[in-house]
């Protein structure tokens, strides 16, 4: 069986997600700080996407990337090659795609985060910086992870901007979503059932990650006072 | 180490607007959730920015409106105790305390706070498994290794079951004057503010009514918002008859006074010092009412009788605080009190 698409999906998820992470870790960040007005036009234009349909992200993303267009002619003429139509192509329609699951998930975290904590670390003499790595993220450690999960997961599954932006190739640029379309669009049943088969398993497995770490969250009952 | 805090700040509605001036002392800010106590104390930490104002410390400054300056909290000397304590939960105890150590390398004072708290068996605990009295003295440890200049303390009891309080509030006592420098304490709890404070500041939607050796404060206070904030429960506006004569609109009774302060449109009377007539015996007490009982509330080691003056438009019953054995000698049907004129409140 040709693995391809099980290996070209994994490969384009993880490095999605890779930068997802620290860009939308980032901007949750900073964009806290932002007053109240410019934080909202932010928001809004960062969690587009979901709910943008993926073709109209697809879309947007060859008018920007492709060999005629904007950047992607720049590119072509400069380096000499095409930014639309290779396996990494997909990666740039599956980031936009889930930015916004990583950078809300992330956001809700941080806002959840007790702001005390922060200012009794200033208030000790802790540098911003100290402060957001050893007591921030570590306490918004379990948001994070199921906002990585959560991303890989719906990267797994990106379809629409995907086959507009990187195509179907067998063997380049397939992926699991793309195989499944084209084998059904060619009667092979048997060969889809098995790509369908794969990806419920997985995104089962990914489920029952997210599950486990969000009830990891519970807090035991403090120690009663007796003395 | 001496504080002087004048500042304003405005949030839509509210606005407050405070001034004091601390020595080595334990000063208190009592007043009622959401007076903007714990806001002064942010303020004071540099967490939150007054819209103008001057907050020096002994000759720093630590904030000047006009002169731009807003010192970082980290550099203000300031210790800022949480009322939730502020303990970073991914962290145990030590590692804690160790956040707070200001010279890193001396590790050993570590163990000398541990051991000065009693808490040398949690060193490896993390927060969630100490119980509230364990935590603030980790919270304590923390800041005082930090050597601050001046202690803020925000509702360091409210957090705590009751039957611990006066323990913890023991410990702290040792704690604070040993320390030999300015605390700020907050809290809407008059009585750990009287036992654990020399200086008290009573405050009232955004502003200070009055300040005043503690003493003073709950013998004397000057407002209504004092009164009541010192446990005073019988509090009625007033109309002047004459030099001598105040008439109580809530109460429907016109008491005899030596002297009516300028500006008084409120009487208090505590309610434990009102008299049980019947057992004055010298005749030349005035403010003798008969009284119909309306409620008798049974405290653990006492009683509450609200009380109707008889023949009068009363609208607020009279409260009477007395022990179990006086209630005992009492006849339901014939009760007089005596609201004694050296127990009247004059207030604003």
């Amino acid at each position: 069986m040709d693995w391809y698409p099980l290996l070209n999906s994994i490969r384009i998820s993880l490095i999605s997600t890779g930068i997802v992470f620290f860009v939308g870790i980032f901007l949750a960040y900073y964009l806290a700080k932002l007053p109240r007005v410019l934080k909202g036009v932010f928001d809004t234009i960062l969690t587009l996407p979901l709910v943008l349909p993926p073709t109209v992200i697809g879309y947007l993303i060859l008018r920007l990337l492709g060999p005629k267009h904007l950047i992607g002619a720049w590119v072509y003429d400069v380096f000499g090659f095409k930014m639309t139509m290779t396996w990494w192509s997909a990666i740039f329609s599956t980031l936009v795609i889930i930015f916004p699951l990583m950078y809300r998930t992330a956001r809700a975290a941080f806002e959840s985060f007790d702001k005390d904590l922060a200012y009794a670390g200033k208030t000790l003499g802790m540098s911003n910086t100290r402060i957001f790595w050893k007591i921030m993220l570590p306490c918004c450690k379990q948001g994070i992870l199921a906002g990585i999960v959560l991303s890989f997961a719906r990267a797994l599954g990106e379809y629409g901007a995907t086959s507009m932006v990187a195509g179907y190739t067998p063997g380049r640029t397939a992926t699991i979503s793309t195989t499944v379309y084209q084998l059904w669009r060619n009667n092979d049943n048997v060969g889809a059932m098995k790509w369908v088969i794969i990806n419920i398993v997985i995104s089962a497995a990914i489920m029952l990650i997210i599950n486990l770490l969000e009830k990891r969250d519970k807090k035991p009952k403090p120690a009663a006072d007796y003395s | 180490m001496s504080l002087f805090v004048d500042i304003e700040k405005s949030f839509g509605d509210f606005c407050l607007k405070v001034q004091f001036n601390t020595q080595k002392e334990v000063f208190s800010l009592l007043g009622a959730s959401g007076c903007g106590k714990s806001l002064s104390l942010k303020c004071i930490a540099g967490i939150e920015k007054p819209d103008r104002g001057r907050i020096l410390l002994d000759d720093k400054v630590l904030f000047d409106s006009e002169k731009h300056i807003n010192l970082p909290p980290g550099k203000r000397g300031v210790g800022y105790l949480f009322q939730s304590y502020a303990l970073f939960p991914n962290m145990n105890v030590y590692k804690n305390l160790r956040e707070g150590l200001k010279d890193k390398k001396q590790i050993e004072k570590i163990y000398e706070m541990l051991e000065k708290f009693g808490i040398e068996d949690c060193k490896d605990k993390f927060p969630r498994q100490l119980s509230g009295g364990q935590k603030q003295r980790v919270a304590l440890a923390r800041i005082l290794l930090n050597e601050p200049d001046v202690l803020l303390l925000d509702e360091p009891f409210s957090a705590l079951d009751s039957h611990i309080r006066f323990k913890l509030e023991q410990n702290l006592r040792k704690v604070l004057s040993s320390l030999n420098k300015s605390v700020i304490l907050v809290s809407h709890d008059r009585d750990e503010v009287f036992r654990l404070s020399q200086t008290i500041a009573i405050m009232g939607r955004g502003s200070i009514d009055c300040i005043g050796k503690k003493e003073d404060v709950f013998k004397r206070p000057l407002t209504k918002n004092a009164a009541i904030l010192t446990g005073c429960k019988n509090i009625s506006p007033v109309e002047k008859v004459d030099e001598h004569r105040l008439f109580a609109k809530d109460w429907g009774i016109t008491l005899f006074v030596d002297a009516i302060p300028k500006d008084t449109n409120y009487i208090g009377v505590r309610m434990h010092y009102i008299k049980d007539a019947a057992l004055e015996t010298s005749g030349d007490a005035e403010n003798i009412f008969d009284a119909e009982l309306t409620e008798e509330i049974e405290n653990p080691f006492s009683y509450t009788l609200m009380l109707k003056p008889k023949g009068t438009g009363c609208l607020t019953n009279i409260g009477w605080e007395l022990g179990k054995d006086s209630r005992k000698g009492l006849d339901d049907s014939n009760l007089k009190i005596e609201i004694p004129k050296e127990a009247i409140l004059f207030l604003k």
